[in-house]
């Protein structure tokens, strides 16, 4: 279709700021989803700081406060300040997903871009390892990778990342698989560059854009599956304050009518799972330099 | 051709009447006119050509005639009436009865406007049963009909056939029986052959002439080739910029052009005749060198031999998937020989032409040239080394890359999105140049960018902010950046607008006696071809039918089907 074309001669180029508010502009909820994500952050970085209570001090005489202007989430069964707990522990959910994200990221990433890449036998070997994964129920397999490997921090962060593997090959491998014969691939063959570097310089960063929506969207997943495993009491121990402990703690109660134990970490955890599948789509504009005409 | 015998009748009211017509898209920077005041009026039987190039308006405008608008365009003014009814206050539901029963459609890709999963005799009983031409009952019958109508052999048997398993030409032809299935009052066909061999072309286009006439319809033809447009057409509109700059008959248009801009496409259309410079501008060709003759490239022997070069590809086999995966394999399928032991010379400083329709081998043959595939046998001797001895995947590193380089079909294909138009330059100095700082990269980029015509000040910008023709200057600053003796050129001015061509070519042809190179010129179009090309190799099915010098293979074609595709070169009412 032809179209006069919107983009003059003149100002080829926005920056990074005026392009994030247009896309914030033109989809706000994606700005709702930026804003989250800052409060997450913010919290992340210095919740120790910020908070009004030590979240480990026990407080009994104020055990089972429904919440008020001094404990604005109420307390728990140890008269722990809820909203400190709450606060402190978004450090640590973010740091295994951030962690976990990362890793499933570069190396889901690459075995799915040299996958479709190379295709042959590279393709069959991370095709099956990733069938294979895919073959259990990811949260059961989650928890068997804890449970095997010893309960600690680092091993969520590699268990949450295996179960995410699969999606990453598959997205990685399909995109690299259309562009192995796109023209500029082959200009690059051309100029001489080797497969490695064809794959690295000229594909990967042409699947970012899409991968970007992939990582929003497993971040909450991942943050989901950090706090099912405490949940289940696999992970992270009490008393470090981490959301899906503190739900688990809370359950028993909310029969008795204390609702804000398990309640205010719920709705944080979900918050924030909303929160970075929001960010997908605003991301995936952010990166993409064709949005910017 | 006896196309334009009737003058169309303005005496009864028009079919389509479309007046001071302008349509807007709301963009990101604001609101752009795409089409501006135009004016239609089209009678019943007449065949009206509109001619653009790319941003012209002239789909949008038969967009908006259809009604099929995304959703960012907007009619600002103006008035459509079809058949005495408005379409410009129409509601959809009265737009969508129309659309299909009375004014049809065909696109410029087939295979994409028509469903790859549903067989084709079924996908023209869904028309016909949507709009009530046939009952379930018989739409079989119907639909057989309706093949039989575009001509297409043994329809019975077509019509279970799938798209992918039909040529682009046959996908047409299906595409225009969908829509002259309900015998519509107009026919709006928007460039129906590009991409089309030039052979199918006028089988296609002879095809739309004869049906309409037939069936008295009016047709519109939207083209960009002003001589496909003059051959078919009782009227030419032209569009330039979203405005109408002239309407004539056909036959006056290429004689007497009245308008500036119908001057200048009718000069860089490729005809018989003309040199390059002919294409250009007036102005602009006064002010550049006659071509000089090339100065002699030193070395013995000419530059690229190519002995008996096969390449065969395994035939897909017919036992189905079940029958491969439990082992039974066709009994030795002959495999399919896309190359079939091909020879000839290249000298040095010479430009060959390679014509051919698709599927001819042409594009294989340069893919095994530029070793990016290995060829099944034969031998390609380059400045007296064989190059097939080395395999396509170290061929990276050898020191031969850098001598052979190639210009790609597509411009936007061939340019990494994310790469600047100095990167994308700059990258094939980075890997193979000799090593350099930063500064002296950029100036040899600025350099090449210089040579190519290119102003420095696009060379930060990525490929979608940069035009066609610029596009194509970037992926020919790219190839020559290393000063290479040979470069293939695979139809690098197909995807561009004939004047941006002209230009390009003529710059493929200064660069070529500047830095002394020999071409290889891959292309379906022998009239570029004839004004590039000293010689010219015409193949088909994977074989040499003709070879020559240019200008003795275009006039007096040996081969009959060298003749074949000469005849089928729309040729305007001179």
């Amino acid at each position: 279709m032809t179209m006069v074309s919107a983009s003059p001669a003149s100002a080829p180029r926005d920056g990074l700021l005026s392009h994030a508010r247009h896309i914030v502009a033109e989809n706000p909820v994606t700005g709702i989803a930026f804003g989250l994500f800052a409060l997450l952050v913010i919290a992340a970085v210095l919740g120790p700081w910020i908070v009004p209570y030590d979240p480990l001090a026990s407080d009994t005489v104020n055990a089972l406060q429904p919440p008020s202007a001094a404990h604005w989430f109420g307390t728990d069964q140890l008269g722990r300040d809820i909203f400190s707990r709450v606060v402190v522990a978004t450090r640590l959910d973010m740091v295994i997903a951030i962690a976990s994200v990362a890793l499933v990221f570069i190396a889901g990433g690459f075995a799915g871009i040299a996958s479709g890449y190379f295709g042959g036998w590279t393709d069959r070997i991370v095709g099956r390892v990733s069938d294979t994964i895919m073959a259990f129920p990811l949260f059961v397999l989650a928890m068997g990778i804890v449970a095997a490997l010893g309960n600690t921090v680092t091993n969520i962060v590699i268990a949450t990342a295996i179960i995410n593997f699969p999606l990453y090959v598959r997205v990685a491998r399909a995109e690299a698989n259309i562009r192995r014969e796109a023209g500029f691939v082959q200009a690059a063959r051309l100029t001489g560059n080797s497969e490695m570097r064809i794959l690295l310089t000229q594909i990967a960063p042409n699947i970012l854009p899409l991968m970007m929506v992939q990582v929003s969207l497993t971040m909450g997943y991942a943050i989901l599956n950090a706090a099912g495993l405490s949940f289940i009491g696999l992970g992270v121990r009490p008393p470090t304050p981490e959301w899906g402990i503190m739900v688990a703690e809370g359950a028993s109660f909310i029969v008795s009518g204390e609702w804000w134990i398990a309640f205010f970490p719920g709705v944080t955890l979900m918050l924030a799972v909303f929160c970075f599948n929001l960010l997908g789509d605003g991301l995936r504009d952010l990166v993409d330099p064709q949005r910017r005409t | 051709m006896n196309v334009h015998n009737v003058p169309p009748n303005h005496v009864q009211p028009p079919l389509l009447d479309v007046r001071d017509l302008s349509v807007e898209f709301a963009t990101r920077r604001g609101v752009v006119r795409a089409v501006e005041k135009v004016n239609i009026r089209l009678a019943k039987g007449e065949t009206l050509g509109i001619v653009g190039e790319s941003g012209s308006g002239k789909s949008v405008t038969s967009y908006t005639v259809m009604r099929i608008l995304d959703r960012a365009g907007r009619i600002a003014e103006g008035a459509i009436r079809f058949g005495g009814v408005d379409l410009v206050g129409a509601s959809e539901s009265e737009v969508r009865a129309l659309r299909g029963r009375e004014m049809s459609m065909i696109f410029q890709n087939p295979r994409a406007a028509l469903n790859p999963i549903r067989k084709v005799g079924k996908q023209i009983e869904d028309v016909l049963i949507e709009h009530v031409q046939a009952q379930p009952s018989d739409a079989k019958e119907k639909a057989i009909e309706a093949l039989k109508a575009v001509r297409i052999a043994r329809p019975e048997e077509r019509y279970h056939a799938y798209p992918f398993e039909l040529s682009g030409g046959m996908c047409q032809r299906i595409v225009i029986a969908l829509a002259l299935a309900c015998r519509p009052q107009l026919l709006i066909a928007d460039e129906p052959t590009t991409g089309l061999d030039v052979t199918t072309q006028k089988a296609v286009m002879d095809l739309v002439v004869e049906l309409t006439r037939e069936r008295n319809m009016s047709t519109i033809l939207i083209t960009h080739d002003l001589g496909l447009a003059a051959a078919y057409c009782d009227r030419v509109m032209v569009m330039e910029k979203g405005k109408v700059v002239e309407t004539a008959n056909a036959s006056e248009i290429f004689r007497a052009p009245q308008h500036p801009y119908t001057r200048k496409l009718m000069r860089a259309t490729p005809r018989g005749g003309v040199t390059l410079r002919d294409l250009l501008p007036e102005d602009v060709a006064a002010a550049m060198d006659a071509p000089s003759e090339p100065a002699a490239a030193p070395g013995q022997g000419p530059l690229l031999k190519v002995e008996a070069l096969v390449k065969e590809y395994p035939r897909q086999l017919t036992g189905g998937g079940l029958a491969q995966a439990l082992g039974f394999r066709g009994a030795s399928a002959d495999p399919f020989r896309a190359v079939d032991g091909i020879s000839f010379e290249v000298a040095r400083g010479e430009s060959l032409g390679l014509v051919g329709e698709s599927g001819c081998g042409k594009s294989t043959t340069s893919m095994m040239l530029m070793r990016l595939i290995d060829p099944t046998s034969g031998r390609i001797m380059f400045d007296g080394t064989d190059l097939s001895a080395i395999p396509a995947k170290q061929f990276a590193r050898s020191a031969f890359r850098l001598r052979i380089q190639m210009v790609f079909q597509d411009p936007t294909d061939s340019l990494n999105p994310r790469f600047t138009a100095a990167r994308s330059i700059a990258d094939p100095l980075m890997r193979m140049g000799t090593a350099m700082g930063s500064a002296a990269l950029r100036a040899r980029v600025e350099e090449l960018a210089g040579h190519v015509g290119l102003p420095p000040e696009f060379l930060d910008r990525f490929p979608h902010q940069l035009s066609g023709g610029q596009k194509a200057r970037v992926g020919i600053a790219r190839a020559i950046a290393l000063n290479p003796d040979l470069v293939v050129l695979d139809e690098p001015t197909a995807a561009l607008d004939v004047s941006v061509q002209a230009v390009v070519l003529n710059l493929l042809q200064d660069l070529k006696t500047k830095l002394g190179m020999s071409y290889i010129f891959v292309s379906h179009d022998l009239e570029v071809v004839r004004m590039l090309c000293d010689r010219v190799i015409v193949m088909r099915a994977g074989a040499i039918v003709e070879e020559g010098g240019t200008e003795q293979v275009m006039a007096a074609p040996k081969a009959a089907y060298t003749r074949e595709l000469l005849a089928s070169i729309p040729h305007p009412p001179i």
